[in-house]
C-alpha cells in the first residue's frame, strides 16, 4: 500500500458545494465526499453529479481524495462507482462493510468501470467496519483485496449493532478498535478510527486521538475543520524523537557509503523496522511543520 | 499712600492709553442656587434654536460623527430639521455615514444636502450615490486625514451637531452618561473631537442633560455653543453588541491562525510591543490566539490602539495590555471600560492617526491586523468599493495604521463564494502597496518583496511564504476570468491621500 | 426531446438553483439571477446553454437563480435538473 500520512479523513456531504469547495485549505491528509448517510434519498441522483463534477474540476492538491459511496444493495450503489471511478477518485469508501465477499464484489464493480474507461487499478478501497459481524471479519476484509487501503471504525452502527451507546472514556469500542489495528496490521493496511461528534468539547476530542493514536491508529475521521489541528498536534512527534530518527537515518546513509549490510548506531544494531519506524516519524515532523523537507539530512 | 479715588485720574489715563473702559465697580452676583441656575443656561435650547442662532447659512458645511454606527439617529434628526427650516446647498462632512442614513437620498434630490465628505458610505446612500445620484463627487478621507484637514482648514466646518450620551448645560459631554437616565452608550468620542475642536459654532445634542459638572468628559464646554436635548441620539442595541462572540467560522478561525502565525513569528512580537486589530470574525479570533502565545511566553504589550474590543479590554484586565488608546469603542464591554477605567484612554482622530500629528498613536504602532475587500499583486488595498462597483464599505482608519505601523498584516480570503479578492488591479486604490507589508489569505500568505526579511523569518519559522502573483493565479483558475465592470464616465467620489493629496476617483456604475 | 418540469440545485451560498421547463418557443431560453451577474453572467450563460446542448436538450426555457456557484457546480446541477426532466441518466 503506498505510503502517506493519513492523520485527517474530513467529512464533506456530497450535496454541498460550498463546503466541497472550501475543504482543501484545511489541508486534510484526506478529504472523504459523501454519498450516503448525509444525502438524502431525492437528492442521490444530484449529489452523485456534484461530486463527480467536484472530482474532476476541483484542484485538492495533494490531498486523498475519497468517497463514500452508497451500499451496492442499494439502488444508487453502482451508479456511485461508476461517477466517481470516471472523475478519477482516489479511494472509494465502503459503508457497512460486514464481509470480504462485499470488498471483492466492489472491486469487480470497479474493475468494470476501470477496463471501460482504460485505467485499471487506479482505484483504491477502503472498508468501514460498522457492526459486530464487521468486526469479527475484520482481518479477512482487510485481506480481501490487494486494492484495500485501510480499514475504519464506524462507532455509530457499531455501538447500536453492540446495544450499547457511546460513552466519552470509549470503553465500549475498545474492543473493536483493537481488532481494526491487530487486523490492519496483520493485512499490511491502514487503521482510521471513528468521528467524533461534539464541536464544544475539544478537549475531550484530544483525549480521545491520543487514545486512538496509542493504540496505534494511523489517523482519525473528521466532521469539521477546527479538528484538524488537534490531531496533527497529538499526531506530531517529540523532538527526542526526531532527533533519535534522523540519528538513525543518517547512520544507514553512512553505512550506504561504506557499502556495509549491517547498520549500526551507538554500538547497538539497527533493525529494518526501527528504520521504517525513524522514516515515518520524519514524514510525520515536515507534515507537522516541525522541520522542513531540507532539514531532514542536515 | 493713595487711594482708589486718589488713583482715579491715573486709572483713567491709563485705560485710555490701552484702548480700554473704566471698570465700573460693581459686578452683579447671580445668587439663585446653583442647581436651579443650570436649568436656565443660556446654552441649553431647542434643535431649531441652536441652528438659527449657529448663524449657519445655505451653501456652508454641516459636521457629525459616526460613533452610534447603525443605531444613529442625530444625522437624520438634524437634516430633516434643516430641510423643514428651507436650507439648501449644504456640505454634510460626516466622520462616515451607514445604511442608516438612506433617508439623506430624499434630501440629495431636494436639494438640501449637495455635497458628501465622509469615511465610508454603505446601503441604499452608497448604492444611489454609486449610479450618480449627486452633481459633486462625495469626497472619502481616511479617520487620521479627516482629522488633519479639519486642523489645516482644508475642511472648514461651519456647525457640528455632535450627539453625546450625556452633557451638562455647559456641553462637557460623553459618550456615555453616569446618571440613573442614562439612554445610550457609545464609549469614546474620538471622531467628534476635531469638529468640537475647531468647528466654527458647536452644537451638543444629548438624550441625558445631566448637572454640572459631567466630569470626566470626552467633550468640554469650552468648545460648545449650544446643547440640545432629544429622546434619543441612538438605538443603542445597534450601537454596540453586548458581550463577546467568538467566531465559530472555520474559514475565519484558519485566517486567525495564519495572522497570529505571522505575528509571533514577525521580529515585532517582543516585550512592550503594541497592537491593533479590526472589528471582524478573522480579526478577533487572531486576538484569541495572541493572547495565548503572550501568556505562554511571557510578553505584555505596551498598548492596545483602535477600534478597541471588548477582547483588548479582557486582556488589559488580565495584565497583558498596559494601556487602551481607543479613538472608537467597538462593543458595550469597550463603551463601559472607557468609562471607569483611567488607563483607558480616548484619543481624538488627529491624536489617533493624523499623518501631520508626530505624537499620534499610529506612529507608536508596531502591528496591525487589517481586513480587505480586494489586494492586488502590487499589495494595494481597496476597503471602499465592492466587487459589483457599488460603493460599500468605509477607509476607516486603514491607510493610516497601514503607513505608520512598523508592520501592516491584512487578512483576506482569497475568494468570497466567486469573488476574487486578490486581484490585478484594485477597483480603487485606498491603502497604497508600499504601506502594505503581508497579506494572509486561506490559500497561503504573501509578503511585500520590500519586506523581506519578515519573509525570511517566517520561513525560518517553518511558514510557507508564496508569491503574490500565484495567489491571483490560482483565484483565477478556480473561478475564471470576470469580466470588467460597467463603469460610466462620472465622478461619483473622489479619494483623498492622508496627506491631502487626490489618490484616486471612483467612477459611476451602469447596470 | 420530450422534457417535463424540474429542478436541482440550492439557494445556499455557492450553489445555483436550476428550473428546466418545456420551451414555449424554439431554443434556450434562460433567465438569470445571480449576485455576481455583472462580472459571470455571461460564463454562467455559456455553461448551462453548453451543458444542456451536450446533453441533446436544444429546447428548453432555464430558470437559474445562482449564489455564486463555481462552473463545476453549475455543470452538476444542470445535468440534474436536466436528468429529472428527462428521465434519462447519464451512468450507465
Amino acid at each position: 500500500m503506498e505510503d502517506r500520512l493519513r492523520r485527517t479523513m474530513m467529512f464533506i456531504p456530497g450535496n454541498n458545494p460550498g463546503m466541497m469547495q472550501d475543504a482543501y485549505i484545511y489541508r486534510p491528509d484526506s478529504i472523504m465526499l459523501d454519498l450516503e448517510d448525509s444525502v438524502t434519498m431525492a437528492e442521490k441522483d444530484a449529489a452523485r453529479l456534484l461530486v463527480h463534477n467536484a472530482l474532476k474540476s476541483i484542484d485538492y492538491g495533494d490531498i486523498e481524495m475519497v468517497v463514500r459511496i452508497n451500499p451496492l444493495s442499494t439502488p444508487y450503489g453502482r451508479k456511485d462507482v461508476e461517477a466517481v471511478v470516471k472523475a478519477g477518485v482516489h479511494v472509494i469508501r465502503m459503508p457497512k462493510t460486514e464481509t470480504a465477499d462485499e470488498v471483492r464484489e466492489l472491486e469487480a464493480e470497479i474493475v468494470k468501470v476501470e477496463n471501460e474507461i482504460g485505467c485499471l487499478g487506479r482505484t483504491k478501497i477502503m472498508a468501514a467496519i460498522e457492526s459486530a459481524e464487521g468486526i469479527c471479519n475484520a482481518f479477512a476484509i482487510a485481506k480481501a483485496s490487494k486494492r484495500m487501503m485501510g480499514i475504519a471504525l464506524g462507532a455509530e452502527d457499531y455501538c447500536a449493532s453492540l446495544k450499547t451507546q457511546r460513552t466519552p472514556g470509549g470503553d465500549e469500542l475498545l474492543y473493536a478498535r483493537q481488532t481494526i489495528v491487530v487486523a490492519a496490521r496483520a493485512a499490511g493496511v491502514y487503521a482510521l478510527d471513528t468521528v467524533f461528534s461534539n464541536l464544544d468539547d475539544m478537549e475531550s476530542f484530544r483525549k480521545e486521538v491520543e487514545l486512538i493514536k496509542t493504540l496505534g491508529f494511523d489517523g482519525k475521521s473528521i466532521i469539521n475543520p477546527r479538528q484538524i489541528r488537534i490531531v496533527n498536534e497529538v499526531f506530531a512527534p517529540s523532538e527526542k524523537a526526531i532527533e533519535k530518527a534522523r540519528k538513525i537515518l543518517a547512520a544507514i546513509k553512512e553505512a550506504e557509503k561504506k557499502g556495509s549490510g549491517v547498520i549500526s548506531l551507538n554500538g547497538k544494531m539497527v533493525d529494518r523496522p526501527v528504520v521504517i519506524r525513524a522514516q515515518h516519524t520524519i514524514d510525520l515532523a515536515v507534515a507537522s511543520g516541525i522541520i522542513s523537507k531540507e532539514e531532514v539530512y542536515e | 499712600m493713595s487711594s482708589l479715588k486718589d488713583r482715579a485720574e491715573g486709572i483713567r489715563r491709563v485705560a485710555a492709553a490701552m484702548g480700554k473702559e473704566v471698570y465700573s465697580g460693581e459686578t452683579l452676583k447671580n445668587t439663585v442656587f446653583r442647581k436651579d441656575l443650570q436649568k436656565s443656561d443660556h446654552k441649553v435650547v431647542t434643535l431649531e434654536e441652536a441652528i438659527v442662532r449657529s448663524g449657519l447659512k445655505d451653501g456652508m458645511t454641516i459636521s457629525f460623527h459616526h460613533h452610534f454606527r447603525g443605531g444613529d439617529k442625530v444625522v437624520n434628526m438634524v437634516v430633516d430639521k434643516l430641510a423643514q427650516m428651507g436650507f439648501k446647498n449644504l456640505h454634510l462632512a460626516a466622520s462616515s455615514l451607514s445604511d442608516v442614513h438612506a433617508p439623506l437620498i430624499e434630501h440629495i434630490r431636494n436639494g438640501v444636502i449637495t455635497k458628501i465628505s465622509t469615511s465610508g458610505l454603505r446601503g441604499e446612500l452608497a448604492k444611489e450615490i454609486s449610479h450618480g445620484l449627486m452633481k459633486e463627487p462625495v469626497v472619502f478621507r481616511s479617520h487620521g486625514g479627516r482629522g488633519s484637514a479639519i486642523s489645516t482648514g482644508d475642511l472648514h466646518i461651519d456647525v457640528a451637531f455632535l450627539g453625546a450620551s450625556s452633557s451638562d448645560p455647559a456641553g462637557n459631554a460623553s459618550g456615555y452618561s453616569r446618571s440613573e437616565h442614562a439612554k445610550s452608550i457609545c464609549g469614546s468620542l474620538g471622531y467628534a473631537k476635531p469638529d468640537a475642536q475647531y468647528a466654527d459654532k458647536v452644537v451638543i445634542i444629548t438624550d441625558d442633560l445631566v448637572d454640572y459638572p459631567n466630569t470626566p468628559n470626552s467633550i468640554s464646554e469650552h468648545d460648545v455653543d449650544f446643547v440640545v436635548l432629544v429622546d434619543s441620539v441612538g438605538d443603542s442595541s445597534k450601537i454596540s453588541s453586548g458581550a463577546i462572540r467568538d467566531t465559530k467560522n472555520p474559514r475565519d478561525i484558519l485566517l486567525a491562525m495564519s495572522a497570529a502565525d505571522v505575528i509571533i513569528n514577525s521580529g515585532y512580537f517582543r516585550e512592550g510591543f503594541s497592537i491593533q486589530t479590526g472589528s471582524g470574525g478573522a480579526s478577533l479570533a487572531a486576538v484569541k490566539y495572541i493572547r495565548e502565545k503572550m501568556i505562554e511566553k511571557g510578553i505584555h504589550a505596551s498598548f492596545a490602539l483602535g477600534g478597541i474590543t471588548a477582547h483588548m479590554v479582557k486582556m488589559h484586565e488580565e495584565g497583558l495590555i498596559e494601556r487602551l488608546i481607543d479613538v472608537q469603542s467597538f462593543d458595550r464591554v469597550a463603551a463601559e471600560s472607557i468609562k471607569n477605567d483611567p488607563f483607558h484612554k480616548g484619543v481624538s482622530a488627529n491624536e489617533y492617526a493624523a499623518a501631520d500629528e508626530s505624537g499620534s498613536a499610529v506612529h507608536y504602532l508596531d502591528i496591525v491586523i487589517l481586513s480587505a475587500l480586494e489586494v492586488d499583486v502590487n499589495f494595494n488595498v481597496n476597503v471602499l468599493v465592492g466587487s459589483d462597483g457599488v460603493i460599500r464599505g468605509a477607509v476607516g482608519g486603514h491607510p493610516d495604521t497601514a503607513a505608520d505601523s512598523a508592520l501592516s498584516i491584512i487578512v483576506c480570503p482569497l475568494l468570497r463564494g466567486r469573488i476574487p479578492c486578490i486581484v490585478d488591479e484594485v477597483t480603487t486604490l485606498i491603502t497604497p502597496g508600499s504601506t502594505v507589508d503581508v497579506v494572509v489569505t486561506e490559500y497561503g500568505i504573501a509578503v511585500n518583496p520590500r519586506r523581506g526579511e519578515i519573509a525570511e523569518r517566517l520561513r525560518a519559522a517553518g511558514m510557507k511564504v508564496v508569491d503574490i502573483n500565484a495567489l491571483k493565479d490560482l483565484a483565477l483558475e478556480q473561478i475564471g476570468t470576470p469580466d470588467p465592470l460597467p463603469f460610466g464616465d462620472k465622478v461619483v467620489g473622489v479619494v483623498m491621500n492622508r496627506e491631502g493629496t487626490v489618490q484616486d476617483v471612483i467612477m459611476n456604475i451602469e447596470d | 426531446m420530450d422534457l417535463k418540469n424540474a429542478a436541482a440545485g440550492t439557494l445556499e451560498s455557492g450553489d445555483i438553483m436550476i428550473q428546466i421547463a418545456p420551451a414555449e418557443t424554439k431554443g434556450l431560453h434562460i433567465e438569470l439571477d445571480s449576485t455576481v451577474a455583472a462580472q459571470f453572467g455571461r460564463q454562467i450563460r455559456t455553461v448551462i446553454t453548453e451543458t444542456l446542448t451536450g446533453l441533446g436538450i436544444e429546447d428548453a426555457d432555464v430558470k437559474a437563480v445562482d449564489k455564486g456557484a463555481r462552473d463545476c457546480t453549475i455543470r452538476a446541477r444542470v445535468t440534474a435538473a436536466a436528468v429529472r426532466a428527462t428521465g434519462k441518466d447519464v451512468w450507465a
